[in-house]
């Protein structure tokens, strides 16, 4: 028995429930504001003001939302074949190893225009290198992705750590980094973008990754609405019975969607460490692997989505960071309170106020439903 | 006492935009047989959640006994005496059948004494009405028949003096759903008041006294069942005159497409399901496989066209000989022309959450005709399925509408258009008429027939035995996994109905 539903039209479907979302999110993340006793409304204005008041912190905004783009797409595709990839946050990490290794070996002898390619496919490589043991595992074993992808993050970690204070780190350095890469080895600003539509910005750490973010989103759309594989990739997703019955391996399948998966995530390493650090160092990912899951929830894993969703949680990132400065009542963790409130409305609830708008769609303009006249319920 | 035992006044009840139940009126005769027939999404069910409490009218009355009850959830139900038997059972595989009868009724944390009056309450209900069932075997040893037996027993052991039947007949045999209509007959002797739901007219013209057709939504008309006949209700259903026979000529048969030997399957626990079964179909002749479900026709189906794995066995396809015991593929075995209308056209035939066109080409995305290079050719796609829509008069006609919104024989439709369009030699069809308006239904058929006609060979699985003996040249028929005999395509309901209870089988047995 089923209940025939009314489909929302697309701007309600895409627009409105992800507004009403987020307002519900920032009201009740009002609430807590005004628990620690300070004016939420002083507190929003410091965020959009910390976030778009200037040329350098809209900058700032766009640099961590290049990260998240790179890290939602990956949870997106991985998505789209029924795979929730929990290891973003470890696939980036060791994609940050490509990065540093074509950056070491490479900028001495070649432009800087030269190594980002090869960085590019460094870090894209190790990603999907990493992302392929877990989708090996579930496509052969069937060792459930979400558990091995979370232990892998720890590896990832764990391996890192080693390297850093090991292998990679200059013999004469006491810190847990790599040298610092020279000119060929570090991708122009694009702080000029900004200060084209009139922003004045002295230094940020917004790079050329930016715009490689953006080519991704056009790309991974293509890959899953205009291609073969995409096809492929979202019959498994929805029904792998179904792809089992099209002569679809899902073997193949999975094993290609993860490591497409963990080469985008690998990608957002280029972000901070051939963009802003200049060198590879501990943690630099800091939570993009995870916030990536919220943009390709929030963003209904379409790129058309996740690149705004991006955006978001780079305003609430930045703009929470002066939050936390300008308001010494609101810690840092009272900001990770706050994103966590948009993930859970935004994400996890996101069915929460769909019956309700659906009736009130339905009531009021039946038409706008697009539902079939004669059809009755299901007998 | 009032002599109606339910009445439902202007009831209505909307989903959205949709109208389910309009303005619905009847009364049911106490002591009494009524029929509710109607085509799928007439409605039928809506209206039996809505006696059952788990949907609230919009507006309307609910009279049981004369009184106007609140009937909010299914507690609500069971207290005023309405019992429902579910077409899916709802029943725990692993407990014995007295624990499922006193499951939501145990009484107290201890289960000693309620046990005790349960047992004594089924003994008492065994002598009454012959629904005999041994008290203490668990569910998932017991064949359907007696399942089913166990949620009546439910219903009358909370007191059910309506008792409501949900397409009850779907998973028996012909002599089990015999056996179902004398009890049936015995509780409407003792005063019990039956609504049978169900779309076989035969059953309705069979057992009931009083038959109301629905369809989209309204209640079209009531009738004694003594004073109408098939063909009226067949007409008052859809809205048309309909052709319940199938038409067709005297078959042709050639050259053997499609021969399977000694097919064994295993299912995921390891049971044999499809023993040592092997059979020939020939070009123009449709073979159709009769049984009750779950005797290993699914199984069968699966495992020739490339979804699952045998034991052992061989399929021979047109001069290739196919090891089934290896990772063959539906994806090969539809290149050297063999296509398959799955029974579960929800989960496998179809993506429901797809565009209809991306449908269109499940299974044939590797085609050139819709690639460039390693791209989709959107136009190609669209535009083949735009044909196929028009060919198969898909409702609505548009092809960016999604899966899911389209009706069940809609979505058929859509199945066979795609499968019967890529003109294979041989054609595997599951089911191909289950949840599937009558209309459609006519349509489906005459589709099937024509692909005999044009020499493919048809290998037909149904568990509707009038479907296997309207449409087959040739019908087998499987029971406990084997083919348990041949019959010529007029071969009598009853000669088939013992083969697929086994009983020919076990008496060669001993």
């Amino acid at each position: 028995m089923s209940v025939p539903f009314a489909k929302l039209p697309a701007w309600a479907d895409y627009g409105l429930i992800p507004l009403i979302n987020l307002v519900v999110a920032f009201a009740v993340a009002g609430l807590v504001v005004l628990l620690v006793g300070e004016s939420p409304f002083r507190a929003a204005a410091i965020m959009v003001e910390g976030a778009f008041g200037s040329g350098r912190n809209i900058a700032y905004t766009l640099y961590y939302s290049t990260s998240f783009i790179f890290t939602g797409l990956a949870v997106a595709v991985a998505f789209h074949g029924g795979l929730f990839n929990i290891g973003g946050e470890g696939q980036a990490y060791i994609g940050g190893l490509g990065v540093a290794l074509v950056c070491l070996a490479f900028d001495s002898i070649l432009p800087w225009w030269l190594t980002f390619p090869l960085a590019v496919l460094g870090a894209a490589a190790i990603g999907a290198g990493w992302a392929f043991v877990p989708a090996y595992l579930q496509a052969k074993r069937g060792s459930h992705i979400v558990i091995t992808t979370i232990m892998f993050n720890f590896i990832a970690a764990s391996l890192m750590v080693y390297l850093l204070v090991g292998p990679l780190k200059p013999g004469n350095s006491m810190a847990p980094q790599t040298r610092n890469f020279l000119e060929g080895g570090q991708l122009p600003k694009l702080n000029w973008l900004i200060e084209l539509f009139g922003g004045t910005v002295r230094s940020s750490p917004f790079n050329l990754s930016f715009l490689l973010a953006l080519l991704c989103a056009f790309l991974v759309w293509v890959l899953i609405w205009r291609t073969r594989l995409g096809y492929e990739i979202r019959t498994q997703g929805h029904s792998p019975k179904a792809a089992r019955y099209a002569g679809i391996g899902e073997t193949r399948i999975i094993l290609t969607t993860m490591m497409i998966s963990g080469a985008l995530a690998g990608m957002m390493a280029l972000n901070p460490v051939m963009g802003d650090q200049g060198r590879l160092q501990l943690d630099f990912v800091t939570g993009a692997g995870f916030v990536g899951i919220a943009a390709a929830l929030m963003g209904r894993s379409h790129p058309a989505g996740i690149v705004p969703a991006a955006l978001l949680f780079g305003m609430l990132y930045q703009g929470g960071a002066e939050l936390a400065f300008e308001m010494p009542a609101i810690s840092r963790d009272m900001i990770v309170i706050i994103q966590g409130l948009v993930i859970l409305f935004a994400g996890a609830l996101e069915n929460m106020f769909r019956p309700s708008i659906q009736t009130l769609f339905a009531s009021v303009s039946p038409r706008a439903v697009g539902v079939a006249k004669s059809r009755g319920g299901e007998a | 006492m009032a002599e109606t035992a339910i009445e439902l006044v202007g009831i209505n009840k909307t989903f959205g935009t949709v109208h389910a139940n309009r303005d619905i009126n009847i009364a049911i005769p106490r002591g009494t047989i009524q029929g509710i027939i109607g085509e799928n999404g007439a409605g039928k069910s809506t209206l039996m959640s809505i006696l059952y409490g788990f949907y609230r009218a919009d507006s309307g009355e609910i009279l049981v006994n004369g009184e106007p009850r609140t009937i909010a959830t299914s507690n609500d139900a069971i207290a005023a005496g309405i019992g429902m038997v579910h077409q899916h059972f709802m029943l725990v595989q692993n407990f014995s059948v007295l624990e499922n009868v006193i499951l939501g009724a145990e009484g107290e944390a201890l289960l000693g004494r309620s046990i005790a009056k349960a047992r004594a309450e089924l003994k008492r209900l065994e002598r009454e009405y012959g629904l005999d069932v041994d008290p203490d075997a668990l569910i998932e040893d017991l064949p359907v028949g007696l399942q089913q037996r166990v949620e009546i027993l439910k219903a009358l052991y909370r007191g059910a003096e309506i008792l409501i039947l949900d397409e009850p007949t779907g998973v028996l045999t012909p002599a089990e759903a015999d056996h179902l209509f004398r009890i049936l007959a015995q509780l409407k002797a003792e005063g019990k008041t039956i609504v049978l739901i169900t779309h076989k007219l035969r059953e309705i013209m069979a057992i009931t006294d009083n038959v109301s057709v629905m369809r989209q939504g309204t209640m079209v008309a009531t009738r004694k069942t003594s004073e109408t006949n098939v063909e009226e209700l067949a007409e008052l259903m859809v809205g048309r005159r309909v052709l319940l026979r199938v038409e067709k000529g005297e078959a042709a048969p050639g050259d053997v497409l499609l021969s399977v030997k000694n097919l064994t399957v295993r299912d995921s626990r390891d049971c044999i399901v499809v023993q040592d079964v092997g059979f020939d179909v020939r070009a123009g002749e449709i073979v159709g496989i009769a049984g009750v479900a779950g005797n290993g026709q699914s199984e069968l189906i699966e495992t020739i066209s490339g979804i699952r794995r045998a034991e052992a066995g061989t399929a021979w396809l047109k001069g290739d000989t196919i090891d089934l015991t290896g990772d063959v593929g539906s994806g090969e075995l539809r290149m050297k022309g063999l296509a398959h209308v799955p029974e579960d056209r929800h989960h496998v035939g179809l993506v429901l959450p797809f565009e209809a066109s991306e449908n269109t080409i499940l299974g044939y995305h590797d085609q050139p005709r819709y690639l460039h290079g390693p791209m989709l050719d959107i136009d190609a796609i669209r535009q083949g399925a735009r044909d196929k829509i028009a060919r198969y008069d898909i409702r609505p006609p548009n092809e960016y509408l999604k899966t899911a919104n389209f009706s069940g024989g809609n979505q058929q439709k859509l199945v066979l258009a795609r499968e019967i369009e890529n003109d294979p030699d041989v054609l595997i069809v599951g089911q191909p008429t289950r949840g599937v308006d009558v209309g459609a239904i006519e349509f489906i058929h005459k589709r099937l027939i024509e692909m005999r006609d044009a020499g493919k060979a048809v290998l037909l699985v149904s568990v509707e035995l009038d479907e296997i003996r309207s449409l087959s040249d040739r019908i087998l028929v499987m029971f406990d996994g084997r083919i348990v005999g041949e019959r010529a395509g007029d071969a009598s309901e009853g000669d088939l109905g013992l083969l697929m209870a086994g009983v020919e089988h076990r008496r060669a047995a001993e």
